[in-house]
């Protein structure tokens, strides 16, 4: 493979990066991604870097529209990720966020199963230590439960290959379709890097865990690659729609009550990344264009949120919705930065999430997936509430929670001013994000329909919350507030909603206690008869040792003589 | 046996050496003992070792290039004397086996100096050697009894090496492994003995031939079992490995290493040698209902091992049940009996000895610098010894079977014959055992890179004391030398997979056409 091919530019650098000065590393960190970029671009579509292992004929670089958009979007986020870390001097991360970033990449470029696993596990393996360089025994926990389930995807989609090579002979990673055991197992690998609904507790688990910066650089690549490789393999397979749509809605009642900003992000990470499988499982051109178009954008605003709860957790040391508040006094740019972000993610028009977002909608009326459609609607209501509102609001406005720290270091304002103009500019020229996608866009999204809707519903949606708070907080001035909505809607959300939210958390929580109960269990018998000195692991004398030859034995001449 | 003229130009081209490889460690064992000097006798061992090494690739070349040897000793053919016989199975183990003798012995020196009294120094050596002649011996001969004499050798060696550990506890080890292995050497004796009662032959080519048409079925049939359980002993096939665990765990390293990456190995050749070429896949697989026995105790064998190495905290003892662990990896490919099982355990075979030896080599420099492998003590060791605990962890990579790893090429092989045959089960607790064993090496890397000491919860990147750590250093030269030798060697196997499995394919469609009589067309 080319030393120059992007994948192996990052391998190296990741490699020679331990050796480096503090501030060298820093600078890598951003010079990288720009020749990873570069080197990208460099390649003509078609099949590149092959190379012949064991008989197998992998494919290092498979360049298309589809893989482009991804390797781009991802160089960009190593490169501001790079830029928001540059006042880590931790070697550990800066090697780790290079090997990641790289082989990220590679698994969007890999053209067949093979090479798609060696990176998969390969970002399993190098994020992890984004996780663990906070270096607190939670965080090392975490980062092994992680590591595990990662693994985990790995070993599956292994299994699943060689299934699928076994049954065709082939190990190219083109579409594949659920037709097989095989195809089945690489499924759920790649469902479990993509966080589907009870698949994706590490997601929320591991992400606020990692460091300020490795959370930014995290959110970027594993579940996007993951995105990736379902629009590759299983573009149009039907489940995934409700799936999809089922992931868009319920990470938004955990959102809701959930008090740590970054895990709220995670959460609704957890929700885009919905939009994104139900375009995957839609499999029409508009729709896989809106699920490339809506990974590109989300990686940018998601980063910006990410970076912007940072930047507070990096200056006050808290991250709690209820112990921040009225920041935006002493934290102004980071503020505009958040809101930014906020607009984004809740596709206000001008914004980027709007261009990407309306196009898997379209794709889903389009196909007269209604129910899909409307699903989605409410999702993108809970994502304004949750992440477009709550995140902001409780952060930088709300009650002043009297803290006055200082803005964020220039190097953090200056990636998150950088990530809030691509958002912005997204939102206001489509036409450069619509010219990378994979299919010919024909596509308007400023037409007054689309804007129309958009603004009800988040008008809708502003003042649903606007109703709440005030609700919850000065009761007598409910019916002072003037709602334009039909009566159910107005007598249901705060009939309901807390009701709702708490019994789909108590049947997801309890589900999941219900089964650690059992694999606790497990686990202390397994440890009772393994651990040093018990039954299996001990020495055992010799006359029991004979015992058992002699049952073996009984067994073997019973077994042979009848 | 009118096989004149295909065995003189064999024997021509090859010469003496098959006997050659067998009779310099064998000479040079007493010799060692008259030397006393404990240098001297390290030098001659390692020349001896080194020569069974050079000899072994002269003759796994020539079986590569012109097929299998059968070379009649002091001119007496077949019936009457004995033979040996080489193929590529055979030829391979081998070269396997005196390979990691000459590495694990240039490694034992310095291993053994602080915990081995010099006086005795002299017998360690001859002890090794004479375990090399026997399990080389096995590996080349073409007579079954003659399987028995060498295994006797090997063994009677083995529980002196055992023996050796600097602790009182080893004696009991080997007393225990002693017991265990003289029941599987009778019951071997006993399964020889009835097979030559059945066929009045002990050439392991006649024996090929006869068995077919042996009169009374039975004897042959409690020859099968009485051979069964005693290879299953010896290889440490799960139940029947319970003498391993504390035999590795307590004998001095450097023999730890030796044997794990050698003694069950041949065992298993044995096994193969028997079970596929003298009976015969047919008779073993079809009339026998061999791979009743063999496939859940494999299977059993790598669940419940790996998992009982996961909660294993003396490195020794957790290796060792991985290796329990792998065996059953070996043996549930072969017990497919078909071409791609096969394959997958005879590369496995390889692949496992060259991991284990690295793994315990790394081990052995651990042990020789901290003085104890407490697994949950060793925190950030990676600061103190960067090179031993490198090569622990990509040995590691090796024994999980990461991709261009050399365990990935045998699971490959392995998990693609399951598919073969359908076992989806199987495949299943195959990569949760794969699971298993990244837990355990994994667990043991994040310890030596990552954990802090206890002691120190405010650590900062620089001046942490460690106390139980503080003031060791990296390894010797002469430990160091000979791990990434076999490192080195092991990382270029795992990349070259292509070449080791081309190795085991031919092995194994030898093995499955069965023994054949060199020159059965001048006889006919």
């Amino acid at each position: 493979m080319s030393l120059l091919s992007p994948p192996m530019i990052y391998l190296i650098a990741a490699a020679v990066c331990g050796l480096l000065p503090a501030r060298w590393r820093a600078a890598l960190l951003l010079a990288v991604p720009a020749a990873g970029l570069v080197s990208v671009l460099s390649y003509a579509p078609g099949l590149h870097e092959n190379v012949s292992v064991v008989g197998f004929d992998l494919v290092f670089v498979r360049m298309d529209d589809l893989a482009r958009i991804f390797a781009i979007i991802f160089s960009i986020a190593a490169a501001l990720a790079g830029l928001y870390a540059w006042h880590v001097r931790d070697k550990m991360q800066q090697v780790a966020t290079l090997a990641y970033a790289g082989a990220a990449i590679g698994g969007v470029l890999a053209g067949d199963l093979i090479t798609l696993f060696l990176w998969w596990e390969g970002t399993a393996l190098a994020s992890v230590f984004l996780i663990w360089a906070r270096r607190t025994p939670g965080a090392m926990a975490t980062g092994m439960r992680y590591l595990i389930i990662q693994v985990l995807s790995g070993v599956l989609l292994l299994a699943g290959l060689l299934l699928h090579f076994h049954d065709t002979g082939s190990i190219a990673f083109e579409h594949l379709g659920l037709v097989s055991t095989g195809t089945l197992l690489i499924f759920l690998a790649f469902g479990i890097k993509c966080a589907f609904p009870l698949m994706h507790n590490w997601l929320q688990d591991a992400y606020p865990a990692a460091t300020v910066t490795g959370t930014v650089v995290l959110s970027a690549f594993t579940t996007k690659m993951a995105v990736y490789a379902l629009a590759r393999g299983y573009a149009g397979t039907e489940i995934l729609i409700w799936i999809g749509a089922v992931m868009t809605l319920f990470p938004i009642f955990f959102a809701e009550i959930e008090n740590d900003l970054r895990r709220v992000l995670a959460y609704s990470l957890n929700n885009q990344l919905g939009f994104m499988v139900v375009g995957v499982g839609i499999g029409t051109e508009l729709s896989l264009n809106g699920t490339a178009a809506h990974a590109f954008c989300h990686i940018l605003y998601k980063s910006l949120l990410f970076m912007s709860v940072g930047a507070v957790l990096y200056r006050t040391g808290t991250s709690k919705a209820s112990e921040l508040g009225g920041l935006w006094k002493s934290m102004p740019i980071t503020a505009v930065c958040c809101l930014i972000g906020a607009a984004s993610i809740s596709a206000f028009p001008l914004f980027s999430g709007f261009v990407s977002k309306s196009l898997i909608l379209s794709a889903a009326s389009n196909e007269g997936h209604y129910l899909v459609w409307f699903a989605l609607l409410i999702a993108s209501a809970g994502v304004l509430s949750h992440s477009g509102i709550k995140i902001p609001y409780f952060t930088f406005f709300a009650e002043d929670s009297g803290k006055r720290p200082a803005e964020a270091p220039l190097h953090m304002r200056a990636a998150m001013i950088i990530t809030a103009f691509l958002c912005v500019f997204i939102g206001v020229v489509p036409a450069s994000l619509y010219s990378l996608l994979p299919y010919d866009v024909d596509y308007a999204a400023y037409t007054p329909a689309h804007i129309l809707t958009q603004m009800q519903l988040l008008c809708f949606a502003l003042l649903a919350f606007v109703f709440l708070m005030r609700s919850g907080l000065h009761p007598p001035e409910v019916r002072a507030v003037n709602v334009d909505a039909d009566v159910v809607y107005r007598r249901w959300i705060p009939a309901l909603l807390p009701a709702l939210v708490a019994g789909v958390a108590r049947i997801f929580s309890s589900g999941q206690s219900t089964a650690t109960g059992i694999v606790a269990r497990l686990y202390s018998g397994i440890e009772r008869v393994s651990s040093p000195g018990a039954v299996l692991a001990r020495g055992w004398s010799v006359g029991s040792m004979m015992f058992i030859v002699i049952i073996v034995m009984a067994f073997v001449l019973f077994a042979n003589l009848f | 046996m009118s096989t004149v003229d295909p065995l003189t130009s064999a024997a021509s081209s090859v010469g003496q050496l098959p006997a050659l490889l067998i009779m310099v460690p064998l000479l040079a064992a007493p010799v060692c003992v008259l030397l006393r000097r404990e240098l001297l006798a390290w030098v001659l061992a390692l020349i001896a070792s080194a020569t069974s090494t050079v000899v072994a690739w002269q003759v796994f070349m020539h079986v590569g290039e012109h097929g299998p040897i059968r070379y009649a000793i002091g001119g007496w053919a077949a019936p009457t004397g004995i033979e040996y016989y080489i193929d590529t199975l055979n030829a391979t183990m081998l070269l396997l086996v005196s390979g990691l003798s000459s590495i694990v012995l240039y490694f034992a020196r310095e291993s053994i100096s602080g915990s081995i009294g010099q006086d005795r120094h002299y017998l360690f050596y001859a002890a090794w050697l004479l375990c090399l002649t026997g399990l080389l011996g096995i590996a080349i001969t073409g007579d079954a009894f003659n399987v028995f004499v060498f295994l006797e050798i090997s063994s009677l060696a083995t529980y002196m090496l055992i023996a050796f550990g600097d602790d009182r506890r080893a004696l009991v080890a080997s007393f225990r492994y002693l017991v265990l292995g003289s029941v599987g050497a009778s019951f071997i004796l006993i399964g020889i003995g009835f097979l030559y009662a059945a066929t009045g032959t002990l050439n392991m080519v006649d024996l090929a031939q006869r068995i077919p048409d042996a009169e009374s079925e039975r004897a042959v049939l409690v020859a099968f079992s009485f051979l069964t359980i005693g290879l299953m002993i010896k290889a440490a096939i799960f139940p029947l490995h319970a003498w391993l665990a504390d035999a590795y765990h307590r004998a001095p390293i450097a023999v730890t290493a030796f044997l794990a990456g050698t003694a069950t190995k041949v065992s298993l050749y044995v096994l193969l040698r028997f079970f596929y070429s003298i009976f015969g896949a047919d008779y073993s697989f079809g009339t026998v209902f061999l791979n009743g026995i063999l496939l859940p105790a494999a299977v059993c064998g790598f669940t419940v091992m790996s998992l009982v190495a996961v909660f294993q905290t003396d490195l020794r003892r957790m290796l060792a049940f991985s290796s329990v662990a792998q065996i059953g990896f070996i043996v549930a490919g072969v017990a497919l009996a078909t071409e791609a099982g096969l394959s997958a355990g005879i590369v496995h075979i390889i692949n496992h000895a060259l991991v284990k030896a690295t793994l315990f080599m790394a081990v052995g420099c651990i042990l020789y610098r901290v003085g104890h492998v407490h697994k949950p003590s060793l925190d950030e060791l990676y600061r103190r010894m960067p090179f031993t605990c490198t090569a622990f962890a990509l040995a590691g990579l090796g024994l999980i079977g990461v991709p261009l790893s050399a365990g990935f090429v045998s699971k490959f092989q392995l998990i693609d014959a399951l598919f073969e045959r359908e076992l989806w089960l199987v495949v299943v607790l195959v990569l949760v055992s794969s699971l298993l064993s990244f837990a355990y090496i994994g667990r043991t890397v994040e310890i030596m890179l990552f954990r802090k000491g206890r002691a120190a919860p405010s650590a900062t990147s620089t001046g942490v004391e460690h106390g139980h750590i503080d003031g060791i250093n990296e390894a010797p030269l002469g430990l160091l030398l000979p791990l990434y030798a076999m490192l080195t060697i092991m990382i270029w196997v795992g990349l070259n997979g292509d070449l080791t499995l081309g190795v085991a394919l031919d092995a194994s469609r030898d093995l499955l056409q069965g023994m054949r009589p060199l020159g059965a067309g001048a006889g006919s």
